[in-house]
């Protein structure tokens, strides 16, 4: 084997007859055993097997390969408008970017990189402070983090921004979305949420619409709550901001894949022509008040279930065991599970254990009253969230047995039902469940 | 005049493009076939976005387009096109069957492949792929094709995306149909080995045929495509893209080469008139004024819109810009190819073409006086557009004659259909290419190669023995057919027109007669692929006779519909030629009864035939005459 280092400019004669040169490429997962990845002169990569080949090393070091930045914790950015935001990176596709010559995915955005992608952002701004705050993917997310992104936002509100970006990995942004509207009480100012759907170093990215429109917001909303400004649809020509206790992130890739569930989405921001609808008139109201009150603890003794046929109701005996002291159930239809765990629910209520029941049919609130095992259900103790999704109410019943740890299981049941942020509540007309496609034919093209 | 391309150190590259058949497409399972224009569509409006450092690097025009933020409609027909396409979905594994084909016709070009495929994102922002990149893989390497010329090294196969296509286009808006967008593509890049115009074009063909041998190639116009890089020693090296006729790449070729030694012979007549770069001046001068009773068209449309017109003075030019470059081209067409690109006007207008277009001698004489220049020696370019455009058209109009004292500039140019070329953008330094990390690297492994394995290609000898013992062709015929570039229409007859129309009419038909057609002076290449089906399937069906088939393509060469052109040829009924037999015996009867039944019928045949020929078959018009005869002479006996 010889001893080729990645930027070494080598000329290889494989096994097969072959001989190719090229600069030696870092190693990366995917690589199989035993091959080197060479970058040609004409731009491509190959693998080449290293098996019987012979290598010549022309030049050492021949490509300087970037070192990866460290954090670059805060920058501030002078900007030409007059609001005071802050812009904080917690990660995710929307951060990342690509080293052309190595492939290798870059995990933050610059400062400067920012300001090119969203020119709003300097236009808009009188002061911009963009704070390197974690570089997490956002499966990898934990209440322990909600808590640290909840005190930063907070940090950056009470030392007087007009609003906070924060930019959030898309698998589990609404679960943090929710985290900081429970923890940000009293808030003056909006704070938004956005991420990407598409990775910013192709030319199709969402990144930048996504991201133009967080300035937008922050000029012209009328509310104070903390939202996620994603693609409305598959076309470059509005974002839309969704109250974050009632968005899901809907469909694994596409740009619009996060919709407001149950509820309207709160605003419509067309980037191009910088203009701000409001669609929804109930909302926190905005008073720019930098007061806002922290309360970012999370208990990480609150488990998500689904109910499925079969469900072995030990897991619930087992989650009591452990000491969890919340269990929010994804019951089907209505809000149920198999009768036969009645019996280990009732022993979790009685040893304290606040257990929630939402739906996993997403749309429309739970009714415990219509069948027998419902009412069962709730002879033994268990709390319907109504309309409130289940991710939310997870995170609710976290925040409650976090901030309030020693209170009764009672009265943390009765404030997990009780509306603090739009969360639950509210009537559902025939526009709220969205209208899927059912083979009408489409016959004249738009535009 | 006679070229003597091997002293002038010409080299040529190509690279050639073909779509290929397969199932689906390459990096999903949306099927690779165009959509019908009645499919139900939907659309989705798009912008793409570029960092400032990509921007250096691109079609002028397209840079420019995209720091606008053009919007890019796109059109997605119901069943052709998924997720993947509409970049709302990553890419799906590669498509085995496409990689196999690939490999299977890289090993018939005698290219080895890598041992591990990354596929590469290569930045197009013009908007033909929604991602913004097409995703293109080198799959092997080395190889040659043999030629009578000399040897012609293959340095790269790569196996690519296909682009969507480009429907419409307008001011700040382009509309494509996704339907062609990822359609496997196998791209053949040959070393710049190749030294006449006429062996680029046997190379061509030759790469082709063997892709087409394959069987796995998809056929019909667009499908395959070549671009070609030329250059000659004291020249430079241009690409031309886009030459989608083969029979056209000679003369591209040989055009490229008159239009840099065009340049070159520019180049020495500057400094042979003791010009210097510098004495092309960098401001321009608002001349409106001067023309204000001009009856040029375009000078006073374009200030009625509130355009004005703007002259750059060039002192000493004086014919340099109407030079010929290349047949109906001239340096101003060259110019005003850059004046277009960088600066979106609609062209120039030079002094060497005046006076014309409605500017008169007087006119001319006006702006020689306003721009202190002399008639007899200086030259001008003028432009009619507002400011930011002139400065921009005039910018890259002044750089582009500063470089004629240089020589021959490195440009991307676009094949015009006569042959020509026009300047499309300067040559990209680097290909901006980095990884797709979409998709996992592909291990070459013997599984693959065994998939690989079973796609015979068949080298032209066994083609050769299939031809023969298989289709019936005389040796003579067969071994014709694969040393002209005809092999592939003939395979595509074959298989169109398979129990229907002999091998034997069709090679009869594209060897002899459509090729003493083109002597005769026939425009032959402006037959469709369908209508020549169309004529040989009439034939084969009975409805003409195959000694029509000339006339036939004649007719439908000149502009007449196959309808049109078969109607005069449909063969005769029995009934009708036993009409016409008897009406013409009728009409002869007293020297028929003279010369007797045997001496009568070379006699009746020759006026039979006079009347029917190419309508009905010899044979049975004989058999008709004999029968006639021999019952009209039983009567008398």
């Amino acid at each position: 084997m010889v001893n080729v280092r990645p930027g070494d400019l080598v000329r290889v004669h494989t096994r097969a007859g072959l001989v190719v040169e090229g600069v030696v490429l870092p190693s990366t997962e995917v690589a199989s055993e035993g091959h080197v990845v060479l970058k040609l002169s004409n731009g491509y990569n190959i693998g080449v097997s290293l098996e019987g080949a012979t290598v010549e090393v022309l030049a050492e070091g021949y490509l300087r390969l970037a070192e990866h930045e460290g954090s670059q914790g805060v920058t501030v950015i002078k900007g030409e408008g007059a609001l005071r935001m802050a812009f904080v990176s917690t990660g995710g596709t929307i951060t990342s970017r690509v080293e052309y010559e190595t492939g290798a995915v870059r995990p933050a955005l610059s400062a400067g990189d920012l300001v090119e992608f969203a020119p709003e952002l300097r236009e808009l701004s009188a002061e911009l402070v963009a704070v390197d705050l974690m570089r997490k993917l956002s499966e990898n997310m934990t209440p322990e983090d909600w808590s640290r992104i909840s005190e930063e936002v907070g940090k950056r509100l009470r030392s007087g921004a007009d609003g906070v970006i924060v930019a959030h990995g898309t698998d589990t942004m609404s679960y943090t979305a929710a985290a900081l509207a429970f923890s940000l009480r009293s808030l003056g100012n909006p704070v938004v949420m956005v991420g990407a759907q598409r990775s910013s170093d192709r030319p199709s990215t969402d990144a930048l619409y996504n991201l133009r429109a967080c300035p937008i917001v922050i000029r012209d909303a009328p509310f104070a709550e903390v939202v996620v400004a994603m693609h409305g649809s598959s076309d470059d020509l509005y974002s839309l901001v969704h109250r974050g206790v009632r968005v899901r992130k809907m469909h694994s890739s596409r740009r619009d894949a996060f919709q407001t569930i149950n509820d309207l989405p709160l605003a419509k921001v067309y980037v191009n022509e910088r203009r701000f609808e409001l669609i929804n008139r109930n909302y926190i109201p905005r008073t720019g008040s930098p007061d806002v009150r922290v309360m970012s603890r999370f208990s990480d003794r609150v488990a998500l279930l689904k109910s499925y046929p079969g469900l072995d109701c030990g897991i619930i005996d087992y989650l009591v065991d452990r000491g969890y002291r919340g269990i929010v159930i994804e019951g089907t239809g209505l809000g149920h599970i198999r009768e036969e765990c009645a019996e280990s629910v009732g022993r979790a209520t009685e040893e304290g254990v606040v257990v929630a029941m939402a739906t996993q049919t997403i749309f429309g609130r739970v009714n415990m009253n219509v069948y027998t095992t419902g009412r069962r259900l709730l002879k033994v103790g268990v709390v319907p969230v109504d309309d409130m999704l289940s991710e939310v109410a997870f995170v609710k019943l976290s925040w409650l047995w976090g901030n309030y740890p020693s209170e009764d299981p009672r009265r943390i049941a009765s404030m997990l039902v009780t509306n603090m942020a739009n969360e639950i509540g509210g009537a559902q007309g025939l526009e709220t469940f969205p209208r899927w496609y059912h083979g009408d034919r489409l016959q004249e093209p738009r535009a | 005049m006679e070229i003597d391309y091997k002293s002038l150190g010409l080299r040529v590259g190509l690279e050639v493009h073909q779509q290929l058949s397969t199932k689906s497409k390459l990096f999903c399972g949306c099927p690779a076939e165009l959509a019908p224009e009645n499919a139900v569509y939907r659309e989705v409006i798009r912008n793409l976005w570029l960092g400032k450092s990509e921007l250096g690097e691109l079609d002028p025009a397209a840079a420019y387009e995209v720091a606008r933020g053009r919007r890019i409609v796109y059109r997605a027909p119901e069943g052709y096109v998924c997720l993947v396409e509409l970049d709302e979905e990553p890419p799906h594994d590669i498509n085995k069957e496409a990689l196999a084909t690939a490999l299977s016709i890289a090993r018939a070009l005698n290219a080895k492949p890598v041992d591990e495929i990354y596929v590469m994102r290569k930045i197009v922002v013009d908007g033909s792929n929604t991602c913004g990149f097409q995703r293109t893989a080198i799959i092997a390497l080395g190889g040659y094709v043999e030629d009578e010329e000399g040897t012609v090294g293959i340095q790269t196969i790569a196996l690519e995306e296909d682009a969507a296509r480009k429907v419409d286009e307008g001011p700040g808006f382009v509309v494509y149909n996704l339907d062609r967008l990822g359609i496997p593509l196998i791209e053949v890049s040959t070393a710049p080995d190749i030294r006449t115009p006429e062996q680029a074009l046997r190379v061509a063909y030759r790469i082709g045929l063997i892709m087409r041998l394959s069987g796995k190639v998809r056929r019909g116009i667009g499908t395959i495509r070549q671009d070609l890089n030329i250059s000659i020693e004291k020249g430079a090296r241009t690409e031309v893209k886009g030459v989608d006729k083969l029979e056209l790449i000679p003369k591209v070729v040989a055009y490229e080469v008159m239009r840099q030694l065009s340049l070159l012979g520019i180049k020495d007549e500057l400094h042979r008139r003791g010009l210097r770069p510098e004495d092309v001046p960098d401001s321009f001068v608002d001349v409106t004024e001067v023309l204000k009773d001009c009856e040029s068209r375009v000078v006073r449309s374009g200030v009625e819109k509130g355009m004005r017109v703007y002259a750059l003075p060039l002192p000493g030019f004086r014919g340099i810009l109407g030079t010929e470059v290349c047949p109906g081209r001239r340096f101003g067409t060259e110019l005003a190819d850059y004046a277009r690109a960088w600066g979106g006007v609609s062209g120039i207008i030079h002094s060497d073409e005046l006076p014309a277009y409605g500017i008169s001698e007087r006119d001319l004489d006006s702006i020689y006086e306003r721009l202190g220049l002399v008639k007899l020696k200086d030259a001008f370019i003028l432009i009619v557009s507002d400011r930011e455009r002139a400065e921009r058209a005039f910018s890259a109009v002044v750089d582009r004659l500063r470089y004629a004292f240089v020589g021959v500039p490195r440009e991307t140019r676009a094949a015009n259909p006569d042959g020509t070329t026009r300047y499309l953008r300067p040559q990209p330094g680097t290909a901006r290419m980095y990884p797709e990390t979409d998709i996992r690297p592909i291990r070459v492994d013997s599984s693959l190669l065994e998939e690989v394995e079973r796609i015979k290609i068949p080298k032209p000898e066994e083609v050769l023995r299939v031809l023969v013992e298989e289709h019936g062709l005389s040796r003579d015929l067969a071994a014709q057919l694969i040393r002209e570039p005809v092999l592939d229409l003939y395979l595509d007859l074959v298989d169109d027109l398979r129990g229907v129309t002999s091998p034997q009419i069709i090679a009869t038909t594209i060897l002899i007669h459509m090729k003493s057609l083109k002597r005769e002076g026939l425009s032959v290449e402006r037959v469709r692929y369908v209508d020549l089906a169309g004529i040989l399937r009439a034939v084969g069906r009975g409805e003409i006779a195959k000694e029509a088939v000339p006339e036939v393509i004649k007719a439908v060469a000149s502009g007449s519909s196959l309808e049109e052109a078969l109607k005069p040829f449909r063969t005769l009924s029995v009934e009708e030629v036993e009409r016409i037999v008897e009406s013409i015996i009728e009409s002869n009867i007293e020297t028929i009864r003279a010369r007797g039944p045997e001496r009568s019928l070379g006699f009746v045949m020759g006026r039979v035939m006079s009347v029917v020929r190419g309508r009905a078959d010899g044979a049975m018009v004989n058999a008709i005459v004999r029968k006639k005869l021999l019952s009209l002479f039983r009567e008398q006996g």
